[in-house]
């Protein structure tokens, strides 16, 4: 019981960090209508330039675990956003037209290019930083199972959170909402309507980035080690995971985040670690033929 | 309208695909406060001049301008399409509806006018957040959109999903919506095609007062004889991309070409009855 409770947690944790990522694939799917192979590149990113920026601020001397926390965030944000832009102007802009299979090849173009970048730029080696947000609750212990609740875990459930309603709000609520979501239906008209819609695709890019790049610090302060590699993995778990909950649903994407985080942490408690990566896909798979549109998805319907 | 001033001059357009001449030399002039039809049979080029109007296509010669009273002379050819809505104030409908089918009727006609928004927010997220001008032009945009749902009567179908609706409905929102953009120019391809007599008349009735009254400049594209002669100052008549004849309803009544282009020459009357 303890155990469980325990996996529950931990994969509360993951699954929100999936569900961050994945929030991000889903809103540029939805208004591009195309994988962003480079996503999880991008959140590798972010999650190197954590490490730098921590590590700089600890020679600067600003060691107040909040304040750095939040220069951090900010910093990090500012400069994903801006790589998020440029991916978009470079990879996908100059094949707005293209047939669908060209995006698709630039995006991983795109994803291996920052990869190779960021390894030739950093290192190989695995970045690690020292414990930000050390220690946490002892939440009891039932049949001899201590139950801890890290403070980096209720950091990162607590932000994304917060930030499913922030997205939501801005989607449903605000009028750049309804301008990504009237690209999304049908862009030509969009622009037809006076909407710049090349712009309204690059902030879209821009937030997604935005989210990767939240995620990439939680990440480096939950685990405390990078590298240059970990964007691939999490990239496709976060693209089973909007597939999961139905690509281009934001509450969906959060969802399928959910689901996968606990099948991997319930998957390496009780069977084994080292097949937690089949489960998740084989799962993708399962989801593509029995409900390919999604838990939360919309199916097409063609109409005659 | 005290003046029926020129609002667009379409000068010597020729639009080429490969080989196919779709439009050919095509100059045309389009008053603000009137109605201009533009007609012909299937294939005429009619809503490729649409196109060419609405940044779609690049014609391969000739050119578009709007005389706008604030920003003067503009080439619509060489316009981003959003340009043309946003500093031209040319807005378009769709032969086959373009709404956005997820979205609320509402929202189809805020999304109008999210310029206006936009704005007001001073492009920024802080802006939405109860800045007096966001909240002012907010209920600005609602006011215009109710005001245009009430003049279309749709206002109680305000909040259902666009796509839900029936096909007359539909068009009469995408009319709406086009209008919320406040256009100086509003081009309408067949918006009385799948309409009911009684629906037809009230579009009829729809255009003559957005021209008198409003003074936009209104382009038809439209097959229904029973609109085009009716409402139509001014009608343009194509066939196989070349303008074969121009004037009022009367005088393209009894225009030989025309006559010729939509029944046939005396001599294949018979086959054409056949």
């Amino acid at each position: 019981m303890g155990q469980l409770i325990q996996q529950l947690i931990n994969g509360l944790t993951l699954g929100a960090v999936y569900g961050l990522i994945a929030l991000g694939y889903t809103m540029v799917y939805g208004i591009i209508g195309m994988i962003n192979f480079a996503h999880g590149d991008i959140y590798m990113v972010a999650a190197i330039m954590a490490v730098t920026v921590l590590t700089l601020l600890g020679a600067a001397g600003i060691t107040a675990v909040p304040l750095a926390l939040l220069i951090t965030l900010v910093v990090v944000i500012l400069f994903t956003a801006i790589y998020g832009w440029s991916v978009e102007r470079v990879a996908y802009r100059p094949l707005r037209n293209a047939p669908r299979l060209a995006p698709l090849i630039s995006a991983i173009g795109m994803s291996i290019f920052l990869q190779n970048m960021v390894q030739l730029t950093q290192g190989a080696r695995v970045k690690p930083i020292h414990a930000l947000l050390p220690g946490g609750f002892e939440l009891g212990t039932i049949d001899g199972f201590t139950v801890h609740l890290a403070y980096t875990q209720i950091m990162i459930i607590v932000v994304t959170v917060a930030l499913l309603v922030l997205f939501t709000w801005l989607i449903t609520r605000t009028s750049f909402g309804r301008q990504q979501r009237a690209c999304e239906q049908d862009r030509t008209m969009t622009a037809l309507l006076g909407i710049n819609v090349d712009r309204t695709i690059s902030y879209t890019f821009m937030l997604g980035a935005g989210l990767a790049a939240v995620a990439g610090v939680m990440v480096t302060v939950y685990y405390g080690v990078v590298d240059f590699s970990i964007g691939f993995v999490a990239g496709i778990k976060a693209f089973t995971a909007a597939v999961l909950g139905g690509i281009g649903s934001l509450p969906g994407a959060m969802l399928g985040g959910l689901i996968i985080g606990m099948i991997e942490s319930f998957w390496s408690a009780y069977l084994s670690p080292e097949y937690k990566d089949v489960a998740t896909f084989v799962l993708l798979i399962l989801v593509l033929m029995f409900r390919p549109s999604g838990l939360l998805g919309r199916p097409e319907v063609e109409k005659v | 309208m005290s003046t029926h001033h020129t609002l667009l001059e379409v000068e010597h357009l020729t639009m080429r695909f490969g080989g196919l001449t779709a439009l050919s030399d095509l100059s045309l002039n389009v008053a603000a406060g009137q109605i201009t039809s533009i007609i012909g049979p299937n294939g005429a080029g009619k809503t490729t001049f649409f196109n060419c109007l609405t940044g779609f296509y690049k014609p391969t010669e000739g050119a578009v301008r709007m005389h706008h009273p604030q920003h003067g002379a503009l080439l619509l050819n060489e316009m981003p399409s959003y340009h043309v809505a946003r500093k031209a104030g040319v807005v378009r409908t769709f032969q086959n509806i373009r709404l956005f089918p997820n979205m609320t009727v509402l929202e189809n006609l805020i999304v109008a006018q999210h310029n206006a928004l936009q704005t007001a927010s001073r492009f920024s997220l802080a802006g939405l957040f109860g800045r007096a001008g966001y909240k002012a032009a907010r209920q600005q945009a609602l006011e215009k959109a109710e005001m245009w749902l009430t003049r279309l009567k749709l206002l109680d179908l305000a909040d259902t999903a666009a796509g839900n609706l029936s096909y007359g409905t539909q068009r009469r929102i995408e009319i709406a919506r086009a209008l919320c953009v406040d256009p100086l120019l509003i081009c309408l391809d067949e918006p009385a095609a799948g309409l009911n007599p009684r629906e037809s008349a009230e579009l009829n009735e729809l255009l003559v007062y957005l021209s008198r009254e409003h003074g936009k400049g209104v382009l038809l594209i439209e097959h229904d004889m029973n609109v085009v002669m009716r409402v139509s100052d001014h009608i343009c008549v194509l066939n196989f991309g070349n303008k074969i004849a121009e004037g009022t309803p009367q005088q393209i009544q009894q225009d030989p070409n025309v006559i010729k282009a939509y029944l046939g020459e005396e001599e294949t009357d018979e086959k054409v009855a056949a």
